[in-house]
């Protein structure tokens, strides 16, 4: 036979100037609504219904701080750090460096000096856990880049090392941290009650996704970051050091780990240097759930496992203590990659 | 101090005793091989010989174990992917690997390093590519299979380099695709790009190449000008008769 | 016969032979070496941890897998036979039955896990090994009713081993042979005999295909292993031991609770010991378990001394606290997995 008789079999037969359909994914996106709107008969009291949602959200917001920059660090290097949550404990515990100083400050009743407190304690504690993230990447990821087995337990290590220093460093009583004064009570929307702090919640999670939401898709840095979540090899290839870019992500991640800490902090308005290992069970949760790498799937995934445990323990509170594993495991059957599958890995 | 200019007779690559090994087993045994300035070289062979583990290694994806590899007078066999990449060769791999969930002008957005791009160079691609300026705006991810490969391809020359390596372009494609393909590859060959091309599809090679070379078992087995091996069929039959026959 | 016993793996390593003999005669004489509840009461646990973390080492070491779920299955053992004996009264059919039944959870929870998390990479099993054991902790220090809660259970055991049952009359070289000493050799003889059954396991032709997997999954796969069983039968058998092991606890300490059974305490102490001992060995296992235990119990006091001859250095006094003395060991644990991956038994041995 003659060689030139071979030509490639066609596989794609779309005209080549037709245009092309844009699958939109929504079913995930729907789940969160969906979900809060079944469980309102189930529930039977509007009031009742409006408070567990606020309450869901709020928390689902805080996990989506926390878990945000580790579902990006795995997405980008396929690194897993099991020491995330060190950086939530230690952000929470830099955030009282702020906050017992000016306890003065916190117990007066205005909202924009008590806001005020609470920025400049996030602004220290991302400060701290971005510092240290980036040293972490340095000293501990480096050697064992690509060694998942070797990662798993360096982090695990990590963590250990990390709550044993904040004790050393802060002691190791549970530090009481109450919420600044005007950050206290709740307001009645109608029969319902809305915790303010909950709130406050809600709007800084909102803040958090929609900056990463414009830095992912109108900056170069984001789109890198994008482009070598889906195949860091054709980043590199096009000439930049993905590298720097993890470290940065990194550095970015933890410090998101640390304003996530805070801000659980003053919700449980008690620390512990065990409470950002607690936390890691939930933020493994979430990231599976909403597909390794994805932001996105991240959001829906905290606010889905959130909300599912607020109505949980409201309707079958004995159900509520494994909901967290029951959302994981029907996810999965539905998408076993998670909401939102990351080709890469 | 006068600067040493590589003598202009100097290829622009040129592979020597290269040898790479993935995990445990010795995929190159020694490649050599030369790419002259200018035009379009064709790297031929079957399944399996090495031709996409020569362009890996090249592009720095897989250490090299042994040899060298040197690029426009200077070794690049030690360096990094991106700084491989920043002397001047961009890489069109066989999955095309273009950013599906980034649009058609930030997949190109990326590929010019400095800023923003070159107005008229794209003009100049969206001359044979039309469809890439019909779906400027759409995730990559969403286009056909020939859309992509333009895509993969635009993204390598959106900035003026020195070397293309390129992946089995035609691969999986209608023969409409291929024609318009090859039409684009003529365009380019009036710059001062040189392609090194991996290829299957004899027809498409023997439509652009200048020169070729054959991979048998991780080595070259044959080097020479294009026109000489399409018109000896003896020869032909034997570098390349199983292979082709092996791909039906 | 000993090269037999030992399944033809020797420790080969004079330092670690006499290491491995030391810590055998210490273990197997332990009621008559010392005196006194503590001792014994250490002696008891290292032979429990030896079980533990070899087990485990069957799935780290040598199957690369790594699972946050040991200590769930080392707590479905204990709490199995504690809640059996408790709920029905100190028999030793009663005893079995509810070890039974937690074998039989153990390997359906260990299929269910493996069967759900194995097909995907080490790291995505870790994952859902960790939120899998945690609900589970959770669920048992919360369905009080069942489990006792937090404060768990206190159980007596069969009359044979309870501490008021007294075999002879008189001491037996300074110790009254009592039914704890019974327990101490039942949980010893058992555990020795499991050991060996592990390093028989581990150099099996079984064994070698977990070890091909660990190195090269692709290329166990090319020789036509099918990967995914092995892992889950490694995976249920490391989980099956481990079971043993709780039930070997419970029946030791007449007591179940999540602290001491489920506790991720526990997990960690398991993966430093593993570590710090040698992953890939077995005997890392026994030295390790062995250092870690005696260092719990004796080091803190040395540290203790230590503190208080440095109170007012600020943080050196804090840091050297008996409390913190997983900070160390900590620090310890990332310097071997950097510096010694085969840990101390990987150093002998190349040494």
């Amino acid at each position: 036979m003659h060689p030139s008789a071979t030509t490639a079999t066609p596989v794609t037969a779309t005209a080549p100037d037709a245009l092309p359909q844009v699958p939109h994914d929504i079913a995930p996106l729907l789940l969160v609504p969906l979900l809060a709107l079944l469980m309102l008969p189930l529930v039977g009291s509007l009031p009742i219904w409006i408070t567990l949602t606020v309450a869901g959200l709020a928390m689902g917001m805080m996990i989506f701080i926390m878990a945000s920059g580790l579902t990006l660090i795995f997405g980008l290097m396929g690194v897993l750090n099991f020491g995330h949550g060190a950086f939530v404990s230690v952000g929470a515990f830099t955030a009282t460096l702020v906050f017992l100083p000016l306890r003065g400050w916190l117990e007066v009743d205005s909202l924009l000096l008590n806001l005020g407190v609470l920025g400049l304690a996030i602004l220290l504690a991302m400060l701290v856990t971005g510092i240290l993230g980036w040293a972490f990447e340095r000293v501990i990821i480096q050697p064992v880049y690509g060694q998942h087995l070797k990662q798993i337990l360096i982090t695990t290590g990590g963590m250990i090392v990390a709550e044993q220093l904040i004790n050393v460093i802060w002691g190791a009583e549970q530090i009481p941290l109450p919420l600044p004064a005007s950050f206290r009570g709740a307001f009645l929307l109608g029969d319902a009650a809305i915790e303010k702090y909950r709130l406050i919640a809600v709007i800084v999670g909102l803040t958090v996704f929609a900056v990463m939401f414009l830095v992912l898709n109108r900056t170069k840095i984001g789109l890198l970051i994008r482009a070598g979540v889906e195949n860091r090899e054709m980043v590199e290839a096009l000439g930049y050091r993905i590298r720097r870019l993890f470290v940065l992500v990194f550095a970015a991640g933890s410090a998101l780990a640390g304003l996530g800490g805070v801000m659980w902090g003053l919700y449980k308005e008690t620390l512990t240097a065990a409470m950002g290992g607690e936390t890691m069970v939930m933020i493994f949760i979430v990231i599976i759930i909403g597909g390794l790498g994805s932001v996105g799937g991240c959001f829906i995934g905290s606010l889905l496992m959130a909300l599912v445990v607020n109505y949980a323990g409201f309707l079958a509170p004995k159900l509520a203590l494994v909901s967290n594993i029951l959302l994981m495991i029907t996810v999965l059957l539905w998408r076993p990659a998670g909401l939102y599958p990351v080709a890469q890995h | 101090m006068v600067q040493a200019q590589p003598p202009m007779s100097e290829p622009l690559l040129t592979l020597n005793a290269m040898h790479t090994h993935i995990g445990q087993f010795h995929i190159l045994q020694g490649v050599d091989m030369v790419v002259p300035r200018g035009g379009v070289s064709a790297l031929l062979g079957r399944n399996g010989a090495g031709k996409t583990t020569t362009l890996r290694t090249i592009m720095g994806l897989w250490p090299a174990s042994q040899g060298s590899i040197r690029f426009d007078g200077k070794e690049i066999g030690k360096l990094t992917t991106p700084a491989i990449a920043q002397s001047g060769i961009a890489y069109v791999p066989e999955s095309m690997a273009i950013f599906s969930a980034l649009t058609v002008k930030e997949n190109l957005y990326l590929a010019a390093r400095e800023g923003e791009m070159d107005s008229v160079r794209l003009e100049w691609i969206f001359g044979f590519f039309p469809a890439l300026k019909k779906f400027w705006n759409y995730p990559a991810g969403n286009l056909s299979g020939g859309q992509k490969q333009m895509v993969a391809i635009a993204r390598a020359i959106v900035e003026p380099r020195k070397l293309l390596l390129i992946d089995e372009p035609t691969k999986g494609l209608a023969p409409a695709i291929v024609h318009n393909l090859i039409a684009a590859f003529r365009e380019l060959k009036t710059t001062d790009t040189t392609i090194l091309l991996v290829e299957q599809n004899f027809s498409f090679v023997s439509a652009l190449a200048d020169h070729v070379a054959v991979m048998d078992d991780g080595r070259i087995v044959h080097a020479g000008a294009m026109r000489d091996l399409a018109e000896d069929q003896k020869l032909q039959q034997r570098l390349l008769g199983l292979s082709l026959d092996s791909h039906q | 016969m000993l090269k037999h016993l030992l399944s033809d793996d020797l420790p080969r390593s004079r330092f670690l032979t006499v290491l491995l003999v030391l810590i055998l005669f210490g273990l197997a004489f332990a009621p008559f070496i010392t005196s006194g509840a503590r001792p014994l009461n250490t002696a008891a646990t290292i032979c429990v941890y030896i079980v533990l973390v070899a087990s485990y080492d069957l799935l780290l070491g040598y199957t690369g897998i790594v699972s946050f779920a040991h200590t769930m299955f080392f707590g479905i053992g204990a709490y199995g036979i504690g809640l059996g004996l408790a709920s029905a009264g100190p028999f030793w059919w009663i005893a079995f039955s509810g070890l039974l039944c937690a074998l039989l959870l153990t390997i359906l929870l260990a299929l269910i896990v493996g069967l759900f998390a194995l097909r995907v990479r080490a790291i995505f099993y870790a994952m859902i090994t960790l939120a899998v054991a945690s609900s589970f902790a959770v669920l048992a220090s919360q369905l009080s009713d069942l489990t006792g809660g937090e404060d768990g259970k206190t159980f007596s055991v069969p009359a044979l081993l309870s501490p008021s049952f007294h075999l002879f009359e008189n001491e037996v070289f300074g110790r009254i042979i009592d039914g704890k000493v019974i327990t101490y050799y039942l949980v010893f003889g058992v555990a020795l005999m499991l050991f060996l059954f592990l390093l028989r396991v581990v150099n099996s032709p079984f064994g070698r295909v977990l070890q091909a997997i660990r190195e090269n999954e692709f290329r166990a796969e090319a020789l036509g292993y099918q990967t995914i069983y092995y892992r889950i039968a490694a995976n249920c058998l490391a989980a099956l031991v481990a079971a043993l092991a709780g039930a070997l606890m419970a029946l030791w300490l007449r007591y179940v609770g999540p602290k001491t059974m489920l506790g991720f305490e526990v997990m960690t102490d398991i993966l430093l010991i593993v570590v710090i001992g040698g992953m890939g060995t077995m005997y890392g296992a026994v030295v390790g378990a062995a250092l870690f235990m005696l260092a719990q119990n004796y080091l803190k006091t040395l540290m203790l001394q230590a503190s208080s001859a440095l109170v007012g250095v600020p943080f050196l006094a804090e840091a050297l606290h008996p409390d913190r003395w997983m900070l160390w060991l900590g620090v310890m644990f990332v310097v071997s997995v950097y510096c010694f991956p085969a840990g101390i038994v990987g150093k002998l041995r190349s040494t």
